[in-house]
């Protein structure tokens, strides 16, 4: 007898596409873990005798206008694009899940004050949310990570809570209160378990989105700032070159846009898998 | 019943709007050092000057009070940064060029997303399909500001087709709306085809097929309809997106529209500016998700209208 999650892994396997995804994100988080060990350049080295060198065996990437590998900067911005990516889920599962889980478990007039609040939070452009807490708290990773705990899990606590609004009545539930368990054993160990999937998929769409935001704010200059590399940071330096230097904003823009294909990958192949009867 | 939902909703926004008046008015007020703190030190007397002019010296309760009364008066206060210009003229200035631009990107999503969902999934599995899977896979994943540099380096700078930099109305709205257009028009696609597929496989489809109708009138009329409504669902942030998705691009194109205004006035510390693009900004989403509620209140029966 396979368990639902064996049962999940043996349909995302013959997903190609899905596969292909994992494989690129293990890679990227790899790179991203061992970048001072893959290559010999620091990422913060100058070096004006080499500056905007097309790509070569000794810069793979090529250099930009200050001499910096590009191929070692890359990577580093795979550090900050993930992280954000990491935090953001890590929300998502803790503040997204619990909340929306307490206010569809609880219903009646606790639950209609909870989502009245995220459907205040959620009426906000995230970025307008992220851009006045940039103003506040000053630009940086780490106001990024402050507005994403605020404005990211709104959604995530929408699907978490109509999953336990659909569950709740289900006779396993009841069971499990006939045998005397509390309320809150029954939301974490039979509720939310059972709404997992619907969480998994919702948590590798928010992944990339989280680092677009990230991408976005560095590259109107609002986000992390020189000399980190992050991969908006890297596009938008390329810009002003762009004509006689396309390659500076290629690699950079490459790599964004490969992480969140191979995310997209995954959360599609994840919901094919999670739930085959969508799969048509 | 009907009205008391639209009444309920409308309710609702008027509450979500206070809120963001009062965070956004809090947390200007939270930032360190006030709005002249500059790196040369003002004179005491100028700086006491300046902060009686801007009421900056009342209680705070005051000012929340004054802020609310002229917001709600549509008057956003004067600007901290442009000497002699209120916020309400800044935005009125900035604002035209960011609606062609998003108007247009709109138009073109709706244009190219709509029929490629229909198309998709009426040849689910072909060619067709695979290919429409493929571009709006691409148009979600490739960020704008790339998709930007593309256009701006083959159309600007290798065929010289288009100015880039300077801002001459519509010609120069294109380019910036077909960026704009690239993750909605996407979204919208998918939209389209996984509710079209749903609702092709459902019952009263087959029935309609059962009657006799033609299949154009069947797609058209009786599915089409149905596979529209996440679609108004998704306007309303769309709306929103496009333009906030504007920060990047304009900045990209040189439109000299509300988002580059937006980011030169946080670069400015410009709060009375920041503070009023950001209501102005939430009040358009808000007004937007509530039209998209009352128009899906009479598009979908299914709707609880309690």
């Amino acid at each position: 007898m396979r368990n639902y999650f064996q049962d999940v892994w043996l349909r995302l396997r013959r997903d190609k596409l899905a596969l292909l995804g994992l494989v690129i994100i293990a890679i990227v988080i790899f790179m991203a873990v061992f970048a001072p060990y893959l290559s010999s350049y620091e990422y913060d080295a100058q070096d004006f005798l080499e500056s905007n060198e097309p790509p070569s065996m000794n810069h793979v990437f090529g250099t930009d206008i200050f001499g910096r590998d590009i191929f070692v900067r890359v990577l580093y911005g795979a550090r900050i694009s993930l992280s954000v990516g990491f935090v953001a889920s890590l929300i998502n599962l803790f503040i997204g899940v619990i909340y929306g889980g307490i206010s569809g478990f609880a219903g009646g007039k606790l639950d209609n004050l909870m989502m009245r609040i995220v459907d205040v939070i959620y009426s906000v452009p995230v970025m307008i949310y992220v851009i006045l807490i940039m103003v506040v708290v000053g630009s940086g990773l780490k106001s990024i990570f402050i507005t994403l705990g605020i404005s990211y899990w709104a959604s995530m606590a929408r699907i978490v809570r109509a999953e336990i609004m659909r569950l709740k009545n289900e006779e396993f539930v009841l069971a499990a209160r006939v045998i005397g368990a509390s309320s809150s054993r029954i939301l974490f160990r039979h509720l939310l378990p059972n709404a997992m999937g619907a969480i998994l998929v919702s948590l590798t769409f928010s992944i990339p989105s989280a680092i677009f935001t990230e991408a976005f704010l560095s590259f109107v200059g609002l986000g992390v700032s020189a000399p980190m590399a992050s991969w908006g940071v890297l596009s938008s330096d390329a810009i002003g070159t762009l004509a006689i230097y396309p390659w500076q904003l290629f690699f950079p823009a490459a790599a964004i846009s490969i992480t969140i294909l191979a995310f997209n990958f995954l959360g599609d192949g994840l919901r094919d898998a999670l739930d085959p009867r969508l799969r048509k | 019943m009907r009205l008391r939902y639209i009444t309920g909703r409308i309710f609702a926004s008027l509450i979500t709007l206070w809120v963001v008046i009062t965070l956004t008015f809090f947390l200007m007020r939270a930032i360190p050092g006030g709005p002249f703190t500059e790196e040369r030190a003002i004179p005491e007397h100028v700086l006491e000057k300046m902060l009686e002019r801007y009421h900056l010296n009342d209680p705070i309760y005051v000012q929340y009070g004054n802020y609310l009364l002229n917001v709600l008066k549509l008057d956003l206060g004067p600007s901290y940064r442009y000497e002699g210009l209120s916020v309400n003229e800044l935005i009125a200035g900035s604002f035209p060029a960011s609606f062609m631009v998003g108007g247009i990107a709109l138009m073109i999503s709706l244009l190219l997303g709509i029929p490629a969902g229909i198309i998709s999934a009426l040849k689910h599995g072909k060619w067709q399909d695979k290919i429409s899977v493929v571009f709006a896979t691409f148009g979600v994943t490739i960020p704008s500001f790339v998709i930007a540099t593309v256009l701006v380096y083959f159309f600007a700078y290798k065929w010289g087709l288009v100015t880039v930099g300077f801002w001459e109305g519509f010609s120069t709205a294109i380019l910036p709306a077909v960026t704009l257009a690239g993750y909605p028009a996407a979204f919208i696609s998918r939209l389209v085809r996984s509710s079209m597929l749903e609702i092709l496989q459902q019952d009263y489809i087959r029935t309609a097929y059962s009657k006799g109708l033609r299949q154009m009138s069947v797609i058209y009329i009786h599915a089409l309809k149905n596979a529209l409504i996440p679609v108004i669902t998704y306007l309303a942030p769309l709306t929103a997106g496009i333009l906030t998705g504007s920060f990047v691009v304009e900045q990209v194109f040189g439109v000299p529209g509300l988002g580059t205004f937006f980011v030169t006035s946080i670069t400015n510390r410009d709060y009375t500016t920041i503070m009023g693009v950001t209501i102005f900004y939430s009040a358009l989403l808000v007004l937007f998700n509530l039209v998209a509620d009352v128009c899906l209140s009479f598009v979908d029966p299914r709707i609880n209208l309690k």
